[in-house]
């Protein structure tokens, strides 16, 4: 919990991490998401718990919210924080996953500010659907987003073990990036 | 899959070029804008009597409001394109078109004796004028919806269905020289009905375009 953002200036940690992440700094952004993650699973636990929920979707709606902010990172107003705009994302989503979950009717999440002081590592048996969905993507992309992720490969590596150029690993996994978000999107409706 | 495993993909992902949404929206206003005017000009023209028509406040009232509708409409419409948006104040803007139209039909049913008040909002041309503006609006709305694509907004149906409505503000603007009505009764009529149109095709294409 090293990165906390502070309400109203676009200089607290978060926004810092993310114009350096844009710049191409990516270990701050691997720290960025992991940070919001904490944040955000603290938020959906308090969500589904008040909602009655089990803790089972949990992941779900962590590594949807992480995906959501991925795919628009680049559309953030760096002159705002941060932090309000990540907030605004993980509230829809986790409201989102509840509906999912058959609840109509859900209490809006307010304060996010509380989470952020209480955030909450992973739970390292808690898997989330992103499995099931990676099955709805071609073989290849597949393979190269489980050659990443699960398999913790290197895009060099993913590259040279597929002959193919490590500018096309990173367009398939782009590519496969936006197929996972529109098919999590379908799953909701 | 893990949270952890999945940041891994995420992190190996490229950085796209930033996004200025401001000037996506300018872009697609300016476009749309183009293509309504081309519309206008090729299918409409101004009035044959817009000389002497110029000369009358109701007239350029046609222009007041419609600006006053478009403008906020428009910033609402940009500012909705972001997840944490607050348009609280600039709601409050769009009272502003209504009041001026309000004030006008007040005036304009003391000016007019009661006999004229029905022949005066119906005018000549209500149906003419319900098609013209979602016609004109038709080029704004397109480009505004795809402007809008790169941005983020959290409630689809809403964001487009305001866009509608900025949409049919500019094309107002642009249709109040061809339109023969001019009282106040007439506009305050008509072109909430026409936007009303734009605002439910906006919507639409919101929930289509820009869900994400």
């Amino acid at each position: 919990m090293e990165a906390q953002p502070i309400k109203g200036l676009k200089d607290d940690p978060w926004s810092r991490m993310m114009t350096a992440a844009i710049a191409g700094d990516e270990g701050a952004y691997r720290r960025l998401l992991e940070d919001i993650g904490r944040s955000v699973r603290a938020m959906a636990r308090g969500a589904f718990s008040r909602a009655g929920v089990g803790d089972a979707d949990v992941e779900d709606a962590v590594q949807e919210t992480l995906l959501a902010i991925h795919l628009k990172r680049h559309t953030w107003d760096p002159a705002q924080p941060l932090g309000p705009w990540v907030y605004a994302i993980a509230r829809h989503k986790v409201v989102d996953a509840l509906r999912r979950r058959g609840r109509r009717r859900v209490e809006p999440i307010e304060n996010f500010e509380e989470f952020l002081a209480a955030p909450e590592a992973e739970d390292p048996h808690a898997l989330s659907d992103a499995r099931k969905l990676l099955e709805t993507l071609a073989p290849r992309q597949r393979d190269i987003v489980t050659s990443i992720s699960l398999d913790g490969q290197s895009v060099a590596a993913t590259a040279k073990r597929l002959s193919m150029s490590e500018v096309a690993v990173r367009v398939a996994l782009h590519r496969a990036l936006k197929s996972l978000g529109a098919a999590w999107r379908r799953s909701v409706e | 899959m893990r949270t952890s495993d999945f940041i891994n993909a995420l992190a190996a992902d490229p950085v796209p070029e930033p996004i200025r949404l401001g000037r996506r929206v300018a872009v697609a206003l300016a476009i749309g804008l183009l293509g309504s005017v081309t519309l206008y000009c090729l299918l409409l023209g101004p009035r044959p009597d817009v000389a002497a028509a110029s000369g009358t406040m109701r007239f350029w009232m046609k222009f007041v409001d419609s600006f006053a509708f478009a403008l906020p409409t428009l910033l609402l419409t940009l500012r909705l394109a972001y997840p944490d948006a607050k348009p609280s104040a600039l709601a409050l803007w769009l009272a502003a078109p209504f009041l001026l139209l309000a004030a006008g039909v007040v005036v304009e049913l003391l000016v007019v004796p009661q006999s004229e008040w029905m022949s005066r909002l119906m005018g000549a041309t209500a149906i003419h004028c319900m098609i013209t503006i979602p016609m004109l609006a038709a080029p704004i709305l397109a480009a505004l919806i795809v402007g809008l694509r790169a941005g983020a907004p959290l409630h689809s149906g809403l964001t487009g269905a305001i866009a509608g409505a900025a949409s049919a503000g500019v094309a107002a603007l642009v249709y109040a020289s061809s339109c023969p009505g001019d009282s106040p009764l007439f506009v305050a009529t008509w072109y909430p009905l026409a936007t009303l149109i734009c605002m439910g095709v906006g919507a639409l294409a919101g929930r289509w375009f820009l869900a994400w």
